[in-house]
């Protein structure tokens, strides 16, 4: 039998002192990517799927504006509402909160303020209709219609 | 030199390292949730002025691509029946690139597309003049109970024709094209290019109220 021993045997042990940075790595990843949520959505989201989706260069110009279910119906009801920053609004008050919207922009991109709108895909077009409406009287007109990737075939 | 026998390690105990880092890993994992500030962009027509009425276009009926969407999500395009939206896009390219009745402009346009595109003119007489401005438009219009998931399906339609047609010309596909954002001075030159002399014209009317409120 001790024909067959090995002279110098290879050590079997896997070397782990890499595996940190690896981790660390990873961890820099999602920390960079991620966005804490700064607002509690009140509204139902599943935003539809299209495929011919675009992204915008500037981050600072879009404000947001959440349109679903509201989650809570006993206090909201059932219909769907327009959540703008952490309240939900009437599609009167889009006009002001537009306006509130472009203060805080500089003077010179005001007018390029764009609109993201996140709507559920179960909302029907007569409240998306009316959202759009008053972006027009407010005079933001570039609208984006928050959407996810289809996959193509 | 006197020398210390029983040395100490010096080195940092570093096994748990992979521990804590997993540990914050699994945090950001958990709270994440990765931007997704993309969608389909849409700019809306000028505010109304309630003292003027709206201008009247005159556009041959020819010239306009009828897309309908009621409140059962079923589609009406130009006068005919259909449940879904295969092969929207490629009926849109063809309207958009008929080149009916070209004027002088729009001849010029025509002899500067790539080949690929000129293949695609049908010349036929009940479609489209031209693509350029006073020419072919799409027009989308929908019930307010029309989905409005039905609805940014057959926008993302359209969108769809326009870029594959922005895209060939400039020799891209579409998926490059619609990535460029124009942020130096080569890529605005190139979505320029595309876009030259063929307007997105999408019209999105006004819903009429039928199966909403």
């Amino acid at each position: 039998m001790s024909k067959f021993k090995k002279k110098n045997k290879v050590s079997e042990n896997i070397p782990t002192s890499a595996l940190p940075d690896i981790i660390f790595m990873l961890l820099f990843f999602f920390m960079v990517t991620t966005v804490l949520r700064e607002q509690d959505l009140l509204v139902e989201q599943r935003l539809p799927q299209a495929t011919q989706l675009q992204k915008l260069e500037k981050k600072s110009l879009i404000s947001y504006l959440f349109v679903g279910k509201p989650k809570n119906p006993s206090l909201y009801g059932t219909e769907p509402r327009i959540q703008a920053n952490d309240v939900l609004i009437n599609t009167k008050d889009i006009l002001l909160w537009v306006n509130q919207e472009k203060d805080k922009l500089s003077e010179a991109e005001r007018d390029q303020i764009t609109i993201s709108m996140k709507a559920d895909r179960e909302v029907k077009m007569g409240p998306i209709s009316d959202i759009q409406f008053e972006l027009r009287e407010a005079d933001a007109r570039k609208l984006m219609y928050a959407s996810t990737g289809k996959v193509q075939d | 030199m006197p020398r210390k026998k029983g040395r100490v390690s010096q080195e940092v105990n570093a096994g748990s390292m992979a521990d804590i880092a997993f540990l914050l890993l699994i945090f950001f994992l958990v709270t994440t949730t990765i931007a997704s500030d993309k969608g389909i962009l849409n700019i809306l027509p000028p505010k109304q002025d309630p003292n003027q009425p709206p201008p009247e276009i005159d556009l041959n009926e020819r010239n306009i691509f009828k897309i309908l969407i009621n409140a059962n999500d079923q589609l009406l395009v130009e006068d005919e029946y259909l449940d879904n939206t295969d092969g929207l896009a490629e009926d849109v390219k063809s309207f958009i690139l008929n080149f009916g009745a070209p004027d002088e402009e729009a001849i010029g346009l025509y002899n500067s597309l790539p080949q690929s595109l000129k293949s695609q003119v049908n010349r036929s007489p009940n479609s489209s003049d031209h693509p350029m401005s006073g020419g072919a438009v799409v027009s989308i219009k929908t019930n307010r109970g029309t989905s409005y998931e039905k609805y940014l399906e057959v926008l993302d339609q359209v969108k769809k024709a326009y870029f594959d047609i922005y895209a060939e010309r400039v020799g891209l596909t579409t998926d490059q094209y619609r990535t460029i954002t124009g942020k130096n001075a080569a890529e605005k030159e190139l979505l320029d290019r595309g876009k030259e002399g063929i307007p997105m014209a999408i019209s999105i009317a006004e819903p009429d109220k039928i199966g909403g409120n």
